[in-house]
């Protein structure tokens, strides 16, 4: 594909495939945001019982998990846009970028044991 | 390919000088605002924790969050999180092609200052025991 008369922009199309996973993620995570403000606005008054008893049933445990899901991905692209921006130096970068999917599982998985445990 | 100039990051001392539009603004914060939630996601999901495991750890949770210090750090949170999706959906409509010239960009972008800004000291009410 030409874009103007210089550019050619076809390769390996995963500059294009993040982009849009970042846009397809970034939607869940405003879903989910938006569904979780309307649980707590109407949840009246908010005490530990009705706190927990919103992660409870196992349909919010899904819906929270896709979304810590997406947040990892979406978070991972973001993460890594950076690294690639402001840090040139092939090895200080590929160190970043591991440990930054490195904190990502981590966090995934802790995340995943806080869920399961209501 | 015509020659073109070496392309270098603006340095630290350009920075000082620089005035940058409204939308640069909104977009270098959507970064730092990420990269920040993407640094405190632990201490988040510690908070989170408290609030779920146990009647006496979401006691526990509140008195941590009666401290001026951490109250000033969830507003923060707050600011961070509701900056990022403010700007967020303004990309998300600029990707849809709405709102591309340059005043329409422009007045998003304040738009988004504005909301973000009023849904912070929302945040800042509720964090503070106001509301």
């Amino acid at each position: 594909m030409a874009i103007g008369t210089h550019r050619v922009v076809v390769g390996a199309h995963y500059g294009l495939r993040d982009w849009l996973t970042q846009r397809a993620t970034a939607v869940v995570l405003l879903v989910y945001l938006l569904v979780l403000t309307v649980r707590i606005l109407f949840a009246g008054r908010m005490d530990y019982d009705a706190w927990a008893s919103t992660f409870v049933p196992l349909g919010m445990k899904i819906a929270t998990l896709i979304a810590l899901v997406a947040l990892a991905y979406h978070a991972w692209i973001g993460m890594r846009d950076i690294w690639m921006d402001y840090v040139w130096a092939t090895g200080v970068r590929l160190v970043l970028q591991l440990g930054t999917i490195l904190w990502l599982i981590a966090c995934l998985v802790w995340a995943v044991q806080i869920l399961w445990k209501v | 390919m015509p020659n073109r100039r070496p392309i270098r990051n603006i340095s630290i001392s350009d920075l000082v000088h620089y005035r940058l539009p409204v939308p640069g603004m909104l977009s270098i914060l959507h970064r730092a605002s990420g990269a920040l939630m993407f640094l405190s996601l632990p201490a988040l999901l510690w908070l989170f924790d408290l609030s779920l495991r146990s009647e006496a750890s979401y006691e526990h949770l509140k008195a941590l969050a009666s401290n001026s210090l951490v109250r000033i750090l969830l507003v923060g949170a707050a600011w961070a999180l509701l900056h990022h999706t403010c700007a967020g959906v303004r990309y998300l409509a600029l990707d849809l092609d709405m709102g591309v010239d340059r005043p329409a960009a422009r007045r998003s972008a304040w738009i988004v200052f504005a909301v973000s800004g009023l849904l912070t000291a929302f945040a800042a009410l509720v964090v503070f025991g106001v509301l």
